[in-house]
């Protein structure tokens, strides 16, 4: 078994609205797994299928090999969207109280909040209530409390919003470090750029429907286009281009360069090796750029939903 | 694993612990022992007051009547005419003037009496004089009318009918209108608990949604473990609240009366001098005894258990409902939809239970309605000191419990739901739709 959690052909109905159908993901384990999809897709949904929070109308949901069942809670640490604490309660308090409810003892509870504190840089919050904390102090214990129990599996809707770059920048790398230490991880966002950055897995939902999923690079590799940004310096500007618009699709880019080049995008033909065009081009020009257009999480994301 | 203890132990904690909740519980008795401290210092400062009341018998037959008392005194005029004697009233500036006339037989006498005063005179101060002019006056006519009055004492007979049961169990007016405070305490205080801690639930249900700390929980903690161990924690608290009021305001009362204490029972004595007199007759310490045999002679066991059991059922089915409103909604003011539904019944039961268990306490209605789960608790605690069979009691007990695990079920459905809906206010169409969730 090397998937930790398998959801197979989950749907789910609130009244006549369809909120997932059919929808199966495999999340391996050790990885960061990125749930993606336009507002309103049914990530959410999913999610709370997952922490047993809402029932699939059908399809089963498999941790680790068994059936989800109540048990299973201690083994998953969930960061909701919307997420708050008690406003009222003081910070040491709330956070015991809500690893006891993930089935830690009090002592157990105690020694490890004192250390992820520490980390973290608050452990002098121990005794203030959280009315008292700014939004990002606040984020800060949910994360907490959310990996304190050290769950197998965590799961983190919009895990950095409300925080500022540096704070986003800490957490980014504590989830990157739990995974490093075998945890997996389910990651929902719209942020692309940190999609590129953690994740090694995507699935992308779409109108309750699950239209993409696969290892990241897998997905880069299916929509490659094979196009090639180059900057050339020549002295017959028109004519080389000219002569490259017969032989290739070519369009102008966009790039930073120190030299005053002619940018272009240049897509061979399937199954061409670009050692080909590079040839060609040494041969009219000099090369001073050469470089490979992968497509960005942003494009597969924007291109996908749009094609569906 | 136990995740109910813990939500209990967190809820009951944090209410406990609450500021408003400890300044709730130590001043809500000191403010209601000054209120009565006040009200009884301010009617003893009324009554302080000598009232010096000027009597004008042109008769001369009814001077003899007329005894000074602490506070109110009485000024015998004589050879003045009516219109002098008002003037003369007023200058001295005393409380009124009671004018008899003289006329040949009492009937006449009786309409010709007059009080006249600056002010509105007080209602108790005329009773009085009324009580005491017509006992004076019917004495006269009797002797005139040849009656001897010792004889006429003597016929006077007092009843007061026995009631018995075909099974012997005995009762009178005195015991009735002691079974009837018994449970009439006991709904009373069943109605004021569901609304003061039902309240305390929602707002608790609300402030996890505003908080938006509810999907955290949910996530640990299964919603109808969640719910209960809220109500539960609630309750705890409430029966603490109760419990130290009841506490602080045994010991207050205590200070209060040891310090004013016995100018207040003085005063109230003085306030009704026949009382006071009845208080004395031995008619009057028969019903005393009669009303400690009442309340020895209540069914005090089956009180006590059906008390538990009605209240602890009809508090769990009010405030799992309470429970639900909160969960619906959003905030406090969209509650008010929601909360009509919910104290209709509550309001009619106690209405029933005064004006129907008074009237019958074993009629239809009275009976229907020890049935009906949303508002036997209260109906049916105010029937049992009049002795209701234990059959009909376990039976209403049933259909409360099983109505009770329908509402939880219903609570919990509405709750499960309604806890991860945020904006906009649902309807009552729309909440049926959540039990389909």
């Amino acid at each position: 078994m090397n998937d930790l959690l398998v959801a197979n052909s989950v749907s789910k109905y609130f009244g006549d609205f369809c909120a997932l159908n059919n929808v199966s993901i495999a999340v391996p384990k050790g990885t960061i797994f990125g749930l993606l999809g336009p507002n309103g897709a049914g990530k959410t949904t999913l999610i709370r299928i997952i922490n047993q929070i809402t029932i699939p109308d059908t399809g089963s949901v498999f941790l680790d090999g068994e059936p989800l069942q109540p048990h299973h809670i201690q083994n998953i640490g969930y960061l909701p969207e919307e997420r708050g604490l008690y406003k009222t309660m003081k910070v040491g308090e709330q956070a015991l109280y809500l690893a006891q409810l993930k089935g830690m003892q009090k002592a157990e509870a105690k020694k490890r909040l004192k250390y992820w504190f520490e980390k973290l840089e608050i452990g002098d919050w121990w005794n203030k209530k959280i009315q008292e904390l700014s939004k990002g102090m606040a984020q800060k214990i949910q994360f907490v409390v959310t990996v304190l129990h050290q769950p197998k599996l965590l799961i983190f809707d919009e895990p950095f919003s409300g925080f500022d770059p540096i704070n986003a920048n800490m957490i980014k790398n504590e989830i990157l470090q739990l995974r490093d230490e075998g945890a997996t991880v389910i990651f929902s966002t719209h942020r692309m750029e940190s999609v590129e950055e953690l994740c090694d897995h995507i699935a992308l939902i779409h109108e309750s429907n699950k239209i993409l999923d696969g290892k990241l690079i897998d997905i880069k590799r299916q929509f490659k286009t094979n196009t090639f940004e180059v900057g050339l310096s020549a002295n017959n500007e028109n004519e080389l281009t000219k002569d490259l618009q017969s032989k290739f699709e070519i369009s102008k880019a966009e790039f930073k360069s120190l030299n005053n080049d002619i940018k272009l995008n240049i897509k061979i033909p399937k199954g061409e090796s670009p050692n080909d065009l590079l040839l060609y081009l040494t041969q009219h020009a000099q090369v001073n750029h050469f470089n490979e257009l992968v497509p960005t999480a942003s494009d597969i994301f924007i291109q996908t939903v749009k094609n569906n | 694993m136990n995740h109910l203890g813990l939500v209990i132990k967190r809820e009951y904690l944090t209410k406990v612990k609450n500021k408003s909740f400890i300044v709730m519980t130590i001043l809500s008795p000191l403010i209601m022992i000054a209120l009565i401290a006040l009200v009884a210092y301010l009617s003893q400062l009324n009554n302080n007051k000598e009232r010096i009341i000027s009597v004008l018998d042109e008769s001369g037959l009814i001077n003899d009547v007329f005894k000074n008392t602490e506070h109110t005194k009485y000024d015998l005029l004589e050879s003045i005419t009516l219109d002098d004697a008002k003037l003369l009233v007023e200058q001295q500036e005393k409380y009124g003037l009671l004018h008899i006339e003289n006329k040949l037989d009492i009937d006449a006498i009786a309409k010709s009496i007059k009080f006249y005063s600056k002010d509105t005179p007080s209602l108790t101060l005329i009773s009085d004089l009324e009580g005491k002019l017509e006992k004076k006056l019917t004495d006269l006519k009797r002797k005139e009318l040849g009656l001897d009055i010792e004889k006429l004492k003597l016929s006077e007979t007092n009843i007061n009918i026995a009631q018995e049961s075909f099974i012997g169990e005995k009762t009178s007016k005195i015991d009735n209108v002691v079974k009837l405070a018994f449970g009439g305490f006991a709904g009373y205080m069943l109605f004021m608990f569901i609304i003061i801690y039902g309240n305390m639930i929602m707002r608790s249900v609300i402030e996890e949604k505003t908080s938006r700390i509810i999907e955290v929980i949910i996530s640990s903690v299964k919603p109808v473990q969640l719910m209960l161990g809220k109500i539960i924690g609630t309750s705890l608290a409430g029966i603490t609240q109760f419990a130290i009021w009841i506490v602080i305001g045994g010991v207050l009362m205590q200070i209060v009366s040891v310090v004013f204490g016995l100018n207040i029972v003085e005063t109230q004595m003085q306030n009704d001098e026949i009382l006071q007199q009845a208080m004395q007759s031995p008619e009057a310490q028969e019903s005393m005894q009669s009303l400690i045999n009442a309340i020895y002679h209540l069914p005090l066991l089956n009180l006590t258990i059906a008390f538990v059991l009605f209240f602890i059922g009809g508090y769990m089915l009010y405030s799992s409902l309470y429970a639900a409103i909160g969960a619906a909604v959003d905030n406090e003011t969209d509650t008010q939809q929601f909360m009509l539904p919910i104290l209709m019944p509550l309001i009619l039961a106690v209405y029933v239970g005064f004006f129907t268990v008074i009237e019958d306490p074993h009629g239809t209605v009275s009976t229907v309605f020890s049935h009906i789960p949303f508002t036997s608790p209260v109906v049916m605690l105010m029937r049992i000191p009049f002795g209701v069979p234990i059959w009909e009691q376990l039976i209403s007990l049933i259909i409360l419990i099983g109505t009770f695990m329908f509402t939880v079920w219903f609570a919990a459905k509405i709750y499960r739901v309604g806890i991860l809906m945020y904006g906009k206010k649902p309807t009552y169409k729309e909440l049926i739709k959540w039990l389909k969730y």
